[in-house]
C-alpha cells in the first residue's frame, strides 16, 4: 500500500512535471518563434530602408537649400562668371570650367597609363611580379586625398615652379596653354595630382575587367600564332572594351568630386584662362573654402546649388560607369556558363 | 595585311616595353609620395607628437594628440551609427532580398558611395549644424557614417551571400528560429569577411577630410565634448600643410606618416582576416 501510494505519487508528480513543462514550453516557444522572426524581419527591413531615407533626405536637403539661388539666378547661374558675395551676385562658370578642364585632362593622361599598367600586370608580367604590383596599386588607391594634397603642395608644386613650368614657358610658350608666369600652384598642378590619384583606381578596375576575359579567347588567338601584343589587340582589348571605358568614367567621377588635394594645389583663383599655368578653381574647392564662412543666405544657397550640380553630375557619371562595368562582368559570367 | 615575322616580333617587344613604361610611370609618383612621407615624417616625428596639442604660431614643437583623439571619437561615433544600419541592412538584402525593393536599396547604396564626400558634409551641416547652432563632433560622426554605410552594406551582403544555403537549412532543421539562424549561423560563419569590410570602411573614413570641414570644423585645443567643434587628424594635416610656417609643415608630415601607418595597418589586418577565411 505504502509503496504503491508512494510510487503513484511519484509517477503522478513526474507526469505533471512533464506535462507542465511541455504545456509551458510549447505555446510560448511557438509565439516566440513567430514574434522573433517577425520582429527580425521588420527590424532589418527598417534598417535597409533607412539607406533609402538617407539618400532621399540628401536629395531633398540639397534641392531645398539651393532653391533660393535657383530662383534668384536661374540658368544665369551656370553662364555667369561673376561671384561677388558682397553684391550678392553669384555665377558658377569659373568653377564649372575648372572642374571640367582639370578632371577631363587628368583623365586623358591617366587612362592610357592605367590601361598599359593593367595589361602589364595581368598579361605581360611574370606571375610573381604581377602579384606584388597589384596589391601595391590597391593599397595606394586607399591613401587619403589630404595626403596627396600635402605632397602636392609641399613637394610637387615647388618642383613645378622651379623646373617644369619655366621649361614649358621657354620652349612651348608660343602655345597659349603654356603662357604666363610660373606660380607652382596652378591648373597644371591640379591635373597632375588628379592624374596620380585616379591612376590606381582605373588600373585596379581595368585589371579586374581583364581578369574576366575568358581564357579561351586568349588561347584562340595564341593558337592562330598571334604574338602577345596581337593577342591583347585582337582578343583581350575588344572583349574588355566597355569595361575599360567604365573604369575610365568611374575615374572621371572620382576626379570631379575630389576636394582636398585639388583645393591645396590649384591656387583657388576664379579665372577662366586658357593657360594651364595660371591658378584656377573647382566646384568642390569653392565649397570647401567658403561654405563654413558664408556671408549671407544667398551665398550659402549658391554654394548648395554648386553642390547639387556636383551631385547630379557624379550620379550620372557613376551610373554610366557601373552599367558599362556590369555589362562586361555579366557577359563574362554568361560565357563561362 | 600580313607583316613579316620579325616586324611582328619587334612590334611585340616595343609594346611590351611601352606597357612596362606605363607601369613604371604609375608607380614612380606613388613611390615618391611614399618616400617623402616616410622621410619627412620620420624626421619630424617625436614623442611630443602623440602627447601634446599644437603649439601656438611661432613656437616650435607641439603635437597632434587632440587630433588623434578627436578622430578616434568621431570614427567610433560613425561606427555606432553606421555599423548597425550597414550590417542589418545587409542581412535584409541577403536573407529577405530578391525583391524590387532590395534592388532599389542596392542602387541607393551605390549612389551614396559614389557621391563626393564633401556633399555628405554639406548635408550633415544642414541637418545638424544649422539646427544645433554650432559645429560639433557629432555632426562629423554623422557625415562619416553616411560614407561608411554603403561600404559596410555591400561588403557584408557579399560575404553573407557566400555562406552556403545548406548551413542555414541545417540550423533551421534543428528547430532554430530564422532570426537566430541569421545572427548565430549565417552572420557568424561570414564573420571574418564582414570584419574585413568593417576595417576597410574604418580605414576609408579615417582619412576623410572634406566631410569634416564644416561639421567638426577642427579645434586647436583639447576637445572632449562631442557637441563642440572637435579636432581631427586629417583636418589638422590640411590646415598645417597650407599654413606658411615651416614648423607646421613638419607637423603635417608627421601627421601624414601616422595616418598612413594606421590606414596600412588596418588594411593589412583586413587582408589577414580575408586570407584566413579563404584558407578555410
Amino acid at each position: 500500500m505504502e509503496i504503491d501510494a508512494r510510487s503513484s505519487y511519484c509517477s503522478n508528480e513526474t507526469e505533471t512535471k512533464v506535462a507542465s513543462v511541455t504545456a509551458r514550453r510549447r505555446p510560448t516557444q511557438d509565439t516566440k518563434k513567430v514574434n522573433g522572426d517577425y520582429v527580425f524581419r521588420c527590424l532589418t527591413t527598417l534598417f535597409a530602408l533607412s539607406i533609402l531615407a538617407i539618400l532621399a533626405l540628401m536629395i531633398y536637403e540639397m534641392t531645398g537649400e539651393s532653391m533660393p539661388a535657383i530662383k534668384a539666378f536661374g540658368w544665369k547661374f551656370v553662364s555667369s562668371r561673376e561671384w561677388d558675395a558682397v553684391q550678392g551676385n553669384f555665377g558658377a562658370l569659373p568653377y564649372l570650367y575648372g572642374s571640367v578642364v582639370s578632371s577631363v585632362l587628368a583623365l586623358l593622361l591617366a587612362t592610357p597609363l592605367s590601361i598599359g599598367a593593367a595589361l602589364f600586370i595581368t598579361e605581360v608580367a611574370p606571375g610573381r611580379m604581377g602579384a606584388i604590383v597589384a596589391p601595391l596599386v590597391e593599397l595606394l588607391a586607399a591613401i587619403p586625398s589630404v595626403i596627396y594634397g600635402l605632397w602636392g603642395v609641399l613637394v610637387m608644386a615647388p618642383w613645378l615652379q622651379s623646373t617644369v613650368q619655366p621649361f614649358l614657358i621657354e620652349h612651348f610658350g608660343f602655345i597659349p596653354l603654356f603662357q604666363g608666369a610660373p606660380y607652382g600652384v596652378s591648373m597644371l598642378a591640379a591635373i597632375f595630382i588628379l592624374m596620380i590619384m585616379v591612376v590606381p583606381i582605373i588600373t585596379s578596375i581595368t585589371r579586374e575587367v581583364l581578369l574576366a576575359v575568358p581564357q579561351s579567347q586568349k588561347e584562340a588567338a595564341i593558337a592562330l600564332g598571334a604574338t602577345r601584343w596581337e593577342t591583347i589587340k585582337i582578343a583581350i582589348l575588344p572583349y574588355g572594351k566597355s569595361g575599360i571605358l567604365g573604369a575610365a568614367i568611374l575615374g572621371l567621377g572620382r576626379a570631379i568630386g575630389e576636394t582636398m588635394a585639388v583645393t591645396m594645389v590649384i591656387g583657388n583663383a576664379p579665372n577662366i584662362s586658357l593657360s594651364l599655368l595660371s591658378p584656377a578653381y573647382t566646384m568642390p574647392s569653392v565649397i570647401a573654402n567658403e561654405f563654413a564662412e558664408t556671408t549671407s543666405k544667398l551665398h550659402a544657397s549658391a554654394l548648395m546649388e554648386i553642390g547639387l550640380i556636383l551631385m547630379v553630375v557624379t550620379l550620372v557619371v557613376n551610373a554610366l560607369a557601373r552599367l558599362l562595368i556590369w555589362s562586361v562582368s555579366r557577359s563574362a559570367k554568361g560565357g563561362a556558363a | 595585311m600580313i607583316h613579316s615575322v620579325t616586324f611582328r616580333k619587334m612590334k611585340n617587344r616595343l609594346m611590351n616595353f611601352i606597357m612596362l613604361a606605363c607601369t613604371l610611370a604609375v608607380l614612380v609618383p606613388l613611390g615618391l609620395i611614399f618616400f617623402h612621407i616616410v622621410k619627412m615624417g620620420l624626421s619630424s616625428l617625436s614623442l611630443d607628437f602623440f602627447t601634446h596639442i599644437p603649439a601656438p604660431t611661432g613656437e616650435a614643437g607641439g603635437g597632434m594628440a587632440n587630433g588623434m583623439f578627436g578622430s578616434a571619437i568621431m570614427i567610433a561615433g560613425a561606427s555606432l551609427i553606421g555599423l548597425p544600419i550597414g550590417i542589418l541592412g545587409a542581412i535584409y538584402l541577403s536573407e529577405f532580398g530578391g525583391t524590387r525593393v532590395s534592388n532599389v536599396i542596392r542602387f541607393a547604396a551605390d549612389v551614396l558611395s559614389g557621391t563626393p564626400s564633401i556633399i555628405t558634409g554639406m548635408v550633415a551641416y544642414t541637418l545638424l549644424v544649422v539646427p544645433m547652432k554650432g559645429f560639433s563632433g557629432l555632426a562629423g560622426s554623422v557625415a562619416l557614417a553616411m560614407i561608411m554605410i554603403p561600404i559596410v552594406l555591400r561588403t557584408t551582403e557579399e560575404q553573407l551571400k557566400m555562406v552556403p544555403g545548406s548551413l542555414r537549412e541545417a540550423s533551421l532543421a534543428l528547430g532554430v528560429p530564422f532570426w537566430r539562424t541569421s545572427l548565430k549561423v549565417t552572420l557568424r560563419s561570414a564573420l571574418s569577411g564582414v570584419l574585413t569590410g568593417i576595417l576597410l570602411a574604418v580605414a576609408r573614413i579615417a582619412g576623410e577630410t572634406a566631410p569634416l570641414l564644416f561639421t567638426a570644423l577642427g579645434n586647436q585645443f583639447w576637445s572632449k565634448n562631442v557637441m563642440q567643434p572637435m579636432a581631427a587628424l586629417p583636418l589638422q594635416i590640411f590646415s598645417f600643410a597650407i599654413a606658411p610656417y615651416e614648423d607646421w609643415h613638419k607637423l603635417a608630415w608627421a601627421g601624414a606618416l601616422v595616418l598612413v601607418t594606421v590606414m596600412f595597418a588596418l588594411s593589412l589586418t583586413a587582408r589577414y582576416f580575408g586570407r584566413t577565411k579563404q584558407a578555410r
